[in-house]
C-alpha cells in the first residue's frame, strides 16, 4: 500500500498518521469525466482535503499553435473542449479577426450563433446525462444522449463530422447551410423543450437524484466570483453574468432571451441551469434562423496567409463551460508569436477541493460532474 | 488460463487429442468473440464517440460488448484518445491488470499514430502500440461510432483464428477486406498474432 503510494506521489507519512486514508481516484476511472486523477485524504467516508491533479491530458496545443499558421490553428481548437468544440473555433476566430481587423458578413454571424447554441444543447445533454450517471440514473444519460444525436446530426449535415467540427473560420465559416437544413434545425427546436421537461421530470423529480443532488456542494456566490468560476456552475449559485448578454457580441444583442439562475449554488441548481439554458437556446436559435438573411458566408479579400499586424488580441465568447477566451499575439508572421486559452473548465476545476470538503466520496463524484469539466480544456 | 493452456499443450500431445482440440477451440473461440467485454480506456475526443457507440443508436451491447470500467472484468482494451506521456504508466498499468486472454484496439488517429499530435508536441505518445500489443486499428479523428463496431466485429475474425494451445492457430480465414470493400479504408486488422494470451 505504501509502495503503491509512492508510486502514485503521495506522501507516505500521510498514510501511517492513522485517522487518515489517502485515497487515489483516477486518472482512470469512470466518475472523472476523462483523465483527471483526484487525490482525496478521507476520515471514514467523509472528504477531509481533495486535490485535483491534472495534465494527464496535456498535448501541447499552444505550443503547437506556434508552428501553425492561423488557419492551421483551427483544427487545433476543436481539441480543446471537444465536447463543444465550435466554441473554441469561434472564440479562436474571434481573436484573430480582431488582431487582423477582418469584418465577418452578417449571416455567418447568425450561422456561428445557430451552431454554437446547438452545441450548448449538445455540451449541456452530455453533462446531464452524466449527472444521471453519477447518481445511478442511467436512463437519464440515454435519453439525453438521443438529443445529443440528434445535434450531432445537425452538425454533420452541415459540416460532416460528428465531433471535430472545424466549423467556424477566420472571416465567416466553412460551409454555408445545406437545403433544407434550417426546417431540419426547426423540427428540432419544436421536440426539444419538451424533451427537456421529460429529462426535468424524469431526473430532477426523481426523489432518489434529488436526494443525491441537493445541498451537495455548495458554492457561494461570493466564492464563485472570488475563485473565477464562470458560466452555468456560476449561474447555479445565482452569479447573473453571461457573456451573451453582458459583453453582448455577434448578433446576440438582436436576439430576446432569459438567462436562468439557481438559487442554493448546489449541484442540482447547476444541473438544473443546464436544462432550462437548452430551452433558451432553441429560443434563439428559433429567433436567428428568423432573422437570418442570404448573403455571403466568408468576408471578402480575404489573403490565403493571414499575417496580421504586430500586436496582440484577447476575446472571450460564453461557452457551454463558462467565459472561454483567447489571446493571441503576432510579430507579423504567418503564425502566432503565442496564443493562450482562458479556459473555463480548468477555473471550475479549481474549486473543486473547497466544494468536496466534508461530503462523502461518492458525493465528491456528483459534485466534479455538476462543475463538467472537460480534461482537453482543462490540460490544454 | 494457465490451466487451459496446459489442457492445450497436453491434449497436441495425446494421440487423437487434435480433434477434441479443434471442437474445443472452435467452443472457446466461438464464446470469446462473443462477449469481448470492453474497458474503455477513453482520454480524449474519441472517447466521446465510444459513449455514443454504446447508446441508443448504434447500441453496442447487441455484439456482447459492454463497457466494464474495471480492467479485471475485461477482455479488450479500447484505447481511445490521445495518449500522454504523463497517461501511459497508468494505461499500461491497466492493461497489465486486465486477465488473460486480452485484446487491445486503437481507436482513432491518436492511439494509431498520435494523430494530428505527431508533430510539434512534447508530451504525446506517438501512438499506444508503443508500449502495448494493438489487434485492431481505427483511422479517424474521431472514427465514427460503426467504425468501432465494425472493429469489434474484425476482432472476433481474428479470435476465430486462435487456438487454446500455445504457439498453434487454427487454419480459420482471416479476411482482409478487398481493395473495393468499403471497408478497406477504415480498418486494418494486425495479424500478427500479438493478441494471443
Ligand atoms: S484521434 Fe482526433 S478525435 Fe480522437 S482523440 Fe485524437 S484528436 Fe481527438
Amino acid at each position: 500500500m505504501t509502495g503503491q503510494a509512492e508510486a502514485c506521489g503521495v506522501d507516505a507519512h500521510l498514510l501511517q498518521t492513522g485517522d487518515e486514508l489517502v485515497v487515489n481516484i483516477g486518472p482512470s476511472h469512470p466518475s472523472t469525466h476523462g483523465v483527471c486523477r483526484v487525490i482525496v485524504h478521507l476520515d471514514g467516508e467523509i472528504v477531509t482535503h481533495a486535490e485535483p491533479v491534472i495534465g494527464h491530458l496535456h498535448r501541447g496545443i499552444e505550443k503547437m499553435a506556434e508552428n501553425r499558421t492561423y488557419l492551421q490553428v483551427v483544427p487545433l481548437t476543436d481539441r480543446l473542449d471537444y465536447v463543444g468544440s465550435m466554441y473554441a473555433n469561434w472564440a479562436y476566430c474571434r481573436a484573430v479577426e480582431r488582431l487582423a481587423g477582418i469584418r465577418v458578413p452578417e449571416r455567418a454571424e447568425y450561422i456561428r450563433v445557430v451552431m454554437c447554441e446547438l452545441q450548448r444543447i449538445a455540451s449541456h445533454m452530455m453533462s446531464i446525462g452524466s449527472t444521471g450517471a453519477d447518481t445511478g440514473a442511467t436512463s437519464a444519460f440515454i435519453y439525453a444522449f438521443n438529443q445529443r444525436e440528434q445535434v450531432v446530426d445537425l452538425f454533420e449535415a452541415v459540416c460532416g463530422a460528428r465531433l471535430t467540427y472545424n466549423y467556424v473560420r477566420p472571416g465567416g465559416v466553412s460551409f454555408d447551410l445545406p437545403d433544407g437544413w434550417i426546417e431540419q434545425c426547426r423540427a428540432f427546436t419544436r421536440s426539444h423543450p419538451s424533451a427537456m421537461v421529460e429529462i426535468d421530470k424524469l431526473l430532477f423529480g426523481n426523489v432518489i437524484a434529488r436526494q443525491r443532488l441537493k445541498g451537495i456542494g455548495v458554492l457561494p456566490a461570493e466564492e464563485a466570483i472570488a475563485r473565477g468560476v464562470t458560466g452555468p456552475a456560476a449561474r447555479g449559485s445565482g452569479v447573473d453574468w453571461d457573456l451573451r448578454r453582458d459583453d453582448s457580441y455577434s448578433v446576440y444583442p438582436r436576439v430576446d432571451f432569459e438567462i436562468p439562475l439557481g438559487e442554493n449554488g448546489d449541484a442540482y441548481d447547476r444541473g438544473r441551469v443546464r436544462l432550462w439554458e437548452c430551452v433558451e437556446s432553441c429560443r434563439i436559435i428559433d429567433q436567428a434562423l428568423a432573422q437570418i438573411e442570404e448573403g455571403p458566408i466568408k468576408a471578402e479579400g480575404l489573403p490565403r496567409l493571414l499575417a496580421p499586424r504586430p500586436g496582440e488580441a484577447y476575446d472571450h465568447i460564453e461557452s457551454a463551460r463558462g467565459s472561454l477566451g483567447v489571446y493571441l499575439v503576432s510579430d507579423g508572421s504567418v503564425r502566432p508569436y503565442r496564443m493562450h486559452v482562458r479556459s473555463p473548465a480548468f477555473q471550475n476545476l479549481s474549486v473543486l477541493g473547497y466544494l468536496a470538503e466534508g461530503h462523502t466520496l461518492s458525493d465528491l463524484v456528483v459534485i466534479l460532474g455538476s462543475l463538467d469539466p472537460v480534461f482537453g480544456e482543462v490540460d490544454r | 488460463m494457465a490451466l487451459v493452456d496446459d489442457l492445450g499443450r497436453a491434449l497436441e500431445r495425446t494421440p487423437g487429442g487434435g480433434i477434441i482440440l479443434t471442437s474445443l477451440d472452435a467452443v472457446m473461440d466461438w464464446s470469446r468473440g462473443h462477449s469481448l467485454w470492453s474497458m474503455p480506456m477513453g482520454t480524449a475526443c474519441c472517447a466521446m464517440e465510444l459513449i455514443a457507440a454504446s447508446f441508443a443508436r448504434f447500441d453496442f451491447d447487441r455484439h456482447g460488448t459492454i463497457p466494464r470500467a474495471d480492467p479485471r472484468h475485461a477482455d479488450v482494451m479500447v484505447v481511445a484518445g490521445t495518449i500522454t506521456r504523463k497517461m501511459a504508466p497508468a494505461v499500461k498499468r491497466l492493461y497489465e491488470q486486465m486477465p488473460d486472454p486480452k485484446w487491445v484496439i486503437a481507436m482513432g488517429n491518436c492511439a494509431v499514430s498520435g494523430g494530428i499530435f505527431y508533430y510539434d508536441t512534447y508530451s504525446v505518445v506517438r501512438g499506444v502500440d508503443e508500449f502495448l500489443p494493438v489487434d485492431v486499428y481505427i483511422a479517424g479523428c474521431p472514427p465514427r461510432p460503426e467504425s468501432l463496431q465494425d472493429a469489434v466485429l474484425r476482432l472476433r475474425e481474428k479470435i476465430r483464428a486462435e487456438s487454446i494451445a500455445p504457439g498453434r492457430s487454427r487454419p480459420a480465414k482471416l479476411v482482409l477486406p478487398s481493395p473495393t470493400d468499403p471497408r478497406a479504408g477504415g480498418v486494418a486488422t494486425a495479424d500478427d498474432g500479438s493478441g494471443e494470451g
